[in-house]
């Protein structure tokens, strides 16, 4: 059985089916941070997904990583530096032939405000 | 035995009479095209085909020859390459319908290095949207089928290049491999897939899933034609930050089918209860075969092996909800007609319908694993186990000059049979996903047949040792015929 840690007791409701590591409500609220819509069914079907797939992901609790820094990236680079020389740009025709929607030079947005 | 047809030819043979006159690179890529045009309704490889441009190209190489000009290591080669790999003038989509009519404005890194030694770009082969999937599965466009039985799976993301080759409608392919994409398919599809040592191949051109764990990798039907590809793509590239400065390193010069003294370091975790036993079983009999060409082996253990894929798939996910942020339908990519509605409702209904269902499912995902509150309980813990991870790598690989066992845990499966199960499809991706944490280079290799599926032997390398693992696959190919079987393919 999964332990939930304490810290982690957002979740609304008694949980008597099952334990739970996220519900459709967290899913709707991450969604939308990640501007993604979701739909009715693909919520209740992502919120079951979801719960195996933390479930396995929560496996990494067992180990202690205490005294384990993280890895970032698999290479020591830091950063990289190159000389600031003005170099080759792409012509502006060609960098908005993609854009769904355009008014002269420019890529048009929706409404911002 | 009948001479091979123009399409069946390997890569170096290719280039070859193209550069002698003996063929025309025009006759070789409409016999790649008329296959391709045979087989491909069947095999749903390619999402693109270029052939007119390959065509053009063919006809440019053969005027460059007659003139007696100098001509590139991959004369006339047709390649198929991956549609994550941005190619001027040629649509990208990544299989997504987010990017169905993307056509980038720039070559990557890889593709001018084609360019350079006069390869031919043949088309955009079929992936798993963004390259996020085991099986080919769910592209936009549709499933590949592997060419050896039709109602499986050719594995993934890259199935649709390593399909392409084993039905012979291309000579090369690139792939990309996040998690073992180049070398899942590879190993389905009986051809051999190299993951380079993370840094060696430029991602400049790569359309990003998860940065620090990808790497641009070969495709090939033979030892020596992957290790050709792997030359003339590899190497620094100033337009990849991640890109490290090594001399390209001739591969060709070591090739023998003397392995004495290699030690080969077999983690027993690698043929657990979760490998199925036809699968061990031809991978032992390879291992044996290796033996008798000399290789000395024994068993190891890498404990922390088990958490590789859960920690793989909380950073994986994690980069792509960062990478794939930036698909808001402004610059390029899907928008919907009527968008007066405010811009984040608008953004979040472009990427609800240009996205498909496991896309969105990683990056929502992602975006729980980063978010405040979640982050070290998953990231952060995943980071430290996959510095655990590197650490066992390192020193097993301080007393063996490889690791060996099976690429994938199973034969190919049925089209259809775990796509709606995304964990268990998940599990597949399990002995492959070490070499990308650690950024070690790995390379699949046919080494069997169960019934009329293939099954590959993995073989990872310490980092930048390349030529090591090329070596291996040199001499198991000369003394083996997995890689010279073909699919019975009409």
């Amino acid at each position: 059985m999964p332990v939930r840690p304490s810290g982690n007791n957002k979740v609304k409701g008694a949980e008597t089916m099952r334990e739970k590591w996220i519900t459709k409500e967290e899913i709707e609220h991450i969604a939308q941070l990640a501007h993604i819509e979701l739909t009715d069914e693909e919520k209740e079907v992502f919120t079951e997904q979801f719960n195996r797939i933390l479930d396995f992901f929560r496996k990494i609790d067992e180990v202690d990583t205490r005294s384990i820094p993280p890895m970032y990236h698999v290479l020591d680079i830091v950063n990289v530096y190159r000389e600031d020389e003005v170099g080759g740009t792409l012509p502006k025709e060609s960098v908005l032939e993609n854009a769904p929607k355009k008014e002269e030079q420019f890529f048009k947005s929706p409404r911002i405000v | 035995m009948s001479t091979p047809r123009l399409h069946e030819m390997r890569a170096v043979k290719v280039a070859d009479k193209i550069r002698r006159g003996e063929i025309t690179a025009e006759d070789y890529i409409w016999s790649i095209i008329n296959r391709a045009k045979s087989v491909d309704g069947k095999i749903n490889a390619f999402i693109t085909m270029a052939s007119e441009e390959a065509l053009e190209k063919a006809r440019d190489i053969d005027r460059k020859i007659a003139r007696g000009e100098k001509i590139g290591r991959l004369a006339g080669v047709a390649v198929a390459v991956k549609d994550n790999i941005c190619t001027f003038g040629i649509r990208t989509t990544c299989a997504s319908r987010m990017l169905e009519d993307f056509i980038p404005p720039y070559d990557a890194t890889v593709i001018s290095r084609l360019k350079k030694e006069d390869a031919i770009i043949i088309g955009k082969t079929n992936m798993d949207e963004f390259a996020m999937g085991t099986t080919t599965e769910t592209s936009y466009f549709g499933p590949t089928r592997n060419p050896w039985n039709l109602s499986k799976v050719p594995g993934g993301s890259s199935g649709g290049s390593a399909a392409a080759l084993a039905a012979d409608e291309a000579t090369l392919a690139l792939g990309s491999d996040t998690g073992g994409s180049v070398r899942c398919p590879a190993s389905y599809c009986s051809v051999i897939g190299f993951k380079p040592t993370y840094g060696s191949v430029s991602r400049y051109g790569l359309i990003a899933y998860a940065n620090s764990l990808e790497q641009i990798g070969p495709l090939a039907k033979s030892t020596v034609d992957c290790a050709l590809l792997l030359s003339v793509i590899g190497g620094y590239d100033p337009y990849d930050s991640t890109s490290v400065k090594m001399p390209i390193e001739d591969y060709f010069g070591s090739f023998t089918s003397d392995l004495k003294g290699l030690k080969i370091g077999l983690p027993k975790e690698f043929f657990d209860e979760g490998v199925e036993e036809p699968v061990k079983k031809h991978v032992w009999s390879a291992i044996h075969k290796l033996e008798d060409l000399g290789a000395l082996y024994e068993e190891t253990s890498l404990p922390s092996l088990e958490f590789a894929l859960a920690a793989y798939y909380i950073i994986a996910m994690s980069e792509a909800s960062s990478n794939l942020a930036r698909y808001d339908g402004l610059r390029y990519g899907y928008r919907i007609e009527h968008d007066d509605a405010d811009y984040s409702r608008v953004y979040a209904k472009n990427r609800r319908i240009g996205f498909g269902a496991e896309v969105r499912r990683r990056i929502i995902l992602g975006t729980y694993a980063l978010s405040a509150g979640y982050y070290e309980q998953y990231y952060l813990k995943a980071l430290k186990i996959r510095m655990l991870i590197r650490r066992e790598f390192e020193s097993a690989l301080k007393k063996f000059d490889v690791l060996a066992g099976p690429t994938m845990p199973l034969p190919p499966f049925d089209i259809g049979e775990k796509i709606n199960d995304p964990l268990t499809l998940y599990m597949c991706d399990i002995l492959t996903v070490p070499a990308n944490l650690t950024g070690y280079p790995a390379i699949s290799i046919p080494c069997g047949f169960e019934g009329d599926l293939p099954v590959g032997m993995q073989i990872i390398g310490k980092p930048f040792d390349e030529k090591n693992l090329l070596k291996i696959s040199f001499a198991f190919e000369n003394n083996t015929d997995f890689a010279k079987r073909k699919p019975g393919l009409q």
